[in-house]
């Protein structure tokens, strides 16, 4: 295990766009009143914790990989959105992308 | 995995969580629990207007104002507020003064609080593991992973943020930045310096030269 803190590395605000789509939908969700900023981080130290044991999280896309794990455990358990439900618009998606011509916007059918 | 070929017969996959957020998306503005242009609006917000720059601002502005800064020291929450700098999440802001006696340290041990509207979204290092570990544990070696090495008579207190307690570091305004103008300090402050893990840069050309 590294103890190095990696002071090189790229730092764009968001490595990816769907690093800022899961943090927008957090904040979002949050300020809908949906769940308390103190449960999000309760909730996301847990997973940051339970990921850490069995390697090194270098803070950047496993972090936002614990992100996303925690908020759909969250939105699951409240019944906002099931596993079933996200594995359906998630094939959805992958179908859109794999018929739509490059270079054309992707959009959901229906 | 580099995917980017020009003669795609169609459009690049994302990745797998980049699709599953998009079916979070999907799913949750269909039941009308969210708003893809307030999504928009909070991307554009973290990626375009809030950053250090913000803290800079502030930081610059205690070093010249001693009634500003003494007010912000008290009870920050207000002071920041009436500057438009105010946490979304309802967390509570506490600034802390470097001194010769005292040099403070940001960390967040749980996950990687952070001042977001001072600081806009914490570096990669921030939310490692090895940085969370290793700040409360030893900060003089973390300090010196970043270049600061501080006298030996200036303690080093490390500040643990939660989600309702966010801190920022007022650094030590430098020598030979005497009668400078609010910019020309605020460009003295750089992100690391508000974190604590560097101090505020010496004017360029100017001041003393030893």
């Amino acid at each position: 295990m590294s103890d190095c803190i990696d002071l090189s590395a790229p730092e764009p605000v968001f490595q990816e766009p769907w690093h800022a789509q899961v943090f927008a939908l957090t904040v979002s969700l949050n300020e809908g009143g949906r769940f308390s900023w103190a449960d999000w981080v309760a909730r996301f130290s847990q997973t940051l914790r339970r990921n850490g044991l069995s390697r090194e999280l270098d803070g950047g896309a496993d972090y936002f990989d614990a992100w996303l794990e925690t908020l759909e455990a969250i939105l699951a358990e409240a019944g906002n959105a099931s596993p079933q439900e996200v594995a359906l618009v998630r094939r959805d998606w992958e179908e859109a992308y794999l018929s739509t011509p490059h270079g054309d916007p992707v959009h959901l059918a229906g | 995995m580099p995917h980017d070929h020009s003669d795609h017969p169609h459009a690049v996959l994302p990745s797998d969580p980049a699709l599953r957020v998009k079916a979070l998306e999907t799913i949750l503005t269909r039941k009308g629990l969210i708003d893809p242009a307030a999504l928009d609006e909070i991307i554009d917000t973290y990626q375009n207007k809030i950053g250090p720059q913000n803290g800079a601002r502030v930081v610059a502005r205690a070093w010249a104002d001693p009634d500003f800064k003494a007010a912000l020291l008290a009870d920050a929450d207000p002071v920041l507020a009436e500057l438009g700098y105010y946490g979304r999440q309802g967390e509570h802001m506490v600034v802390v003064e470097n001194t010769a006696q005292q040099h403070n340290m940001v960390v967040c041990t749980l996950c990687s609080c952070y001042p977001w509207p001072l600081l806009g979204i914490p570096p990669g290092w921030y939310k490692s593991d090895a940085y969370r570990a290793r700040a409360v544990r030893e900060p003089r070696k973390v300090l010196a992973d970043f270049g600061v090495t501080l006298p030996s008579e200036t303690a080093v207190r490390v500040w643990d943020s939660t989600a309702e307690v966010r801190y920022l570091v007022l650094p030590m305004r430098p020598e030979g930045s005497d009668g400078l103008d609010a910019d020309a300090l605020a460009a003295l402050v750089s992100r690391d310096s508000m974190i604590g893990t560097a101090l505020a840069s010496k004017p360029l050309g100017g001041g003393d030269p030893s």
